[in-house]
């Protein structure tokens, strides 16, 4: 069985962006890049599958600029067997995103495509979900566990009250959530295995895909700066200010 | 054109984020609301329609809608797409799992997770976990959306008289199905409508040790939440958490226990109207969005916290 994994390169997570004085958008020169953590998960799933022997081959890939092939050798120093990067200066919507991963998806023909829920910079969380409609598949969102038996994967979902279990028929979407795994490092030898790994470079356009966006970004700005209150000396002091300053209890 | 709001349910009764969401849709124009479900679908459309601003509600009731699943859900929701201008859901786990996949069905790009409606075509939404907001305008025909709860004040549960009206399912892809659910059993009022909430970190040290916000909780009816630290070390379980990846709430009270304020964190709550921060590190990140903050040993603050509340 055949798994694609998307992975996407954003600002690390420990980065603290900052919007850009002009407005029109948060500042990446200087800043440090990584693998989207949600996608670093499902790279990982998609390698545990690959131990259990659910799995035959890996393939992650990246759309965007050309440093993008450093996140896909992260992802093949993990375990992915082959890369193909989708080389575009514009950064992709979803929907231009999932256009292109269904066009991948038709030529390599996956059982199993895994994805990050969301990426931590745009914070859209629906790549996944688009790509499911696209190619016609079912979709497990936020999974927290993953089961393949013959045709069809078990997820466990994380939904607002709890967990929720469905089944779904192959070939199907799974969209990662925190729980799910917890991510390897790479191995120093495993690294440089991984840049002898074949990565295949595409442009949208071999896709038959144009990846114009269809939201205008107008304006970025810096949301609304919290100050920092006071500190107060005792608990009997917290309850006093919240009974007759705050006037919240 | 008028604007359809998909409305997540449960056991009959409206989530409150739906009706934030209907909030957010009567800015742009008139609301209709779309209830599918199976039994209880007849009670969850009568609620929706005394919404006020509802003017219409679309009820399906079927065996296929009673999980809610995406595949039937997106393929219902694009057969009743013609003729509304915006479909809107809240970004509950139902919303943000089916919007998308209409949203690609009808070859739009979704815009998640608004904060505020500017005009018709033009909407804020948070990114970078809340440390930049942007401002988008959507050049698709139909928009698709989901709405942050926390930024739109819901509509009253009573004071509309919506029509019901009965209509057809899309039928069942085939491809997905309900194995089972597992809810957490709690007294407490939900993360995302409660009007305090009160969260633990890492510094509870464990599962056991959150009893000692329980009886604080329950003298202040609120909802107990959780940072990501205290999930992944097991202390709870995944739908306690609070931040960028989990819940996003914005109550009147929110009490920070023994939790060191990662921005994750603070995305997911530094739209509260008052914050308290317990912690005995006064370095502690969280401070620095804090309204009050005690620097304390939580095991002894807490004790002391109940003991106080209940002297009153």
């Amino acid at each position: 069985m055949k798994i694609l994994v998307p992975v996407k390169r954003v600002v690390d997570y420990n980065v603290k962006v900052r919007v850009k004085s002009d407005h029109s958008g948060v500042e990446l020169a200087g800043v440090k890049m990584a693998m989207n953590p949600f996608d670093e998960i499902a790279i990982e799933e998609a390698v545990r599958l690959k131990e259990k022997g659910v799995a035959t081959e890996i393939v992650a890939i990246s759309i965007g600029v050309p440093q993008c092939q450093e996140t896909i050798r992260t992802a093949l120093a993990m375990g992915a067997d082959r890369g193909i990067l989708v080389e575009t200066d514009v950064s992709p919507e979803p929907l231009a995103v999932a256009k292109m991963l269904k066009a991948i998806a038709v030529k390599e023909q996956p059982r199993l495509v895994i994805l990050g829920k969301q990426a931590i910079d745009d914070d859209m969380n629906a790549t996944g979900q688009m790509l499911a409609a696209l190619l016609g598949w079912p979709q497990g969102t936020f999974a927290s566990k993953v089961t393949i038996e013959g045709d069809t994967a078990t997820v466990t979902r994380e939904i607002d009250g709890g967990l929720e279990t469905v089944a779904l028929t192959l070939p199907a979407i799974v969209t990662a959530d925190l729980r799910l795994n917890e991510p390897r490092y790479a191995s120093l030898p495993n690294i440089m295995k991984a840049r002898k790994k074949p990565i295949e470079i595409l442009k949208p356009a071999d896709l038959g895909v144009d990846p114009a966006p269809r939201l205008t970004t107008l304006k970025v700005s810096e949301p609304p700066k919290r100050q920092a209150g006071k500190k107060v000396g005792s608990v009997a002091e917290l309850v006093d200010k919240l009974r007759n300053e705050a006037k919240v209890i | 054109m008028a604007v359809l709001v998909l409305i997540d349910h449960e056991n009959g009764l409206l989530k409150q984020p739906s009706r934030s969401a209907v909030a957010a849709a009567a800015k742009l124009g008139e609301v209709h609301a779309l209830v599918a479900g199976h039994a209880d679908a007849g009670d969850a459309a009568a609620a929706a329609a005394r919404l006020p601003g509802v003017t219409k509600v679309l009820k399906v009731e079927s065996e296929i809608y009673a999980h809610a699943l995406a595949e039937p859900l997106s393929a219902l929701l694009v057969n009743l797409a013609q003729g509304y201008s915006h479909l809107l859901a809240a970004s509950t786990a139902v919303g943000k799992n089916v919007m998308p996949r209409v949203a690609a069905l009808l070859d739009v790009q979704p815009i998640s997770d608004i904060a505020e409606v500017i005009d018709a075509d033009t909407f804020v939404r948070p990114i970078y976990a809340g440390n930049a907001l942007a401002t988008v305008k959507s050049s698709d025909a139909t928009k698709v959306i989901t709405v942050r709860a926390a930024s739109f004040d819901p509509v009253p549960a009573e004071g509309g008289s919506g029509a019901i009206e009965s209509v057809a399912g899309a039928g069942d892809t085939g491809v997905s199905r309900f194995v089972s659910a597992e809810l957490s059993k709690s007294e407490r009022p939900e993360l995302t409508a409660a009007r305090v909430v009160i969260s633990g970190g890492r510094g509870m040290q464990n599962g056991e040790n959150f009893s000692l916000i329980d009886p604080i909780a329950e003298k202040l009816g609120a909802a107990v939440g959780a940072s990501r630290a205290a999930v992944d070390a097991g202390f709870v379980p995944n739908d306690y958490q609070v931040g960028q990846t989990g819940k996003i709430v914005a109550p009147e009270l929110y009490m920070a226990i023994g939790i060191s304020g990662a921005i994750q964190h603070l995305a997911g709550m530094k739209d509260s109207k008052v914050i308290v921060a317990i912690n005995k590190d006064e370095e502690a990140p969280i401070f620095q969005v804090a309204d009050y903050g005690l620097v304390a040993d939580l095991f002894t603050a807490l004790p002391e916290l109940k003991a106080e509340l209940e002297r009153a």
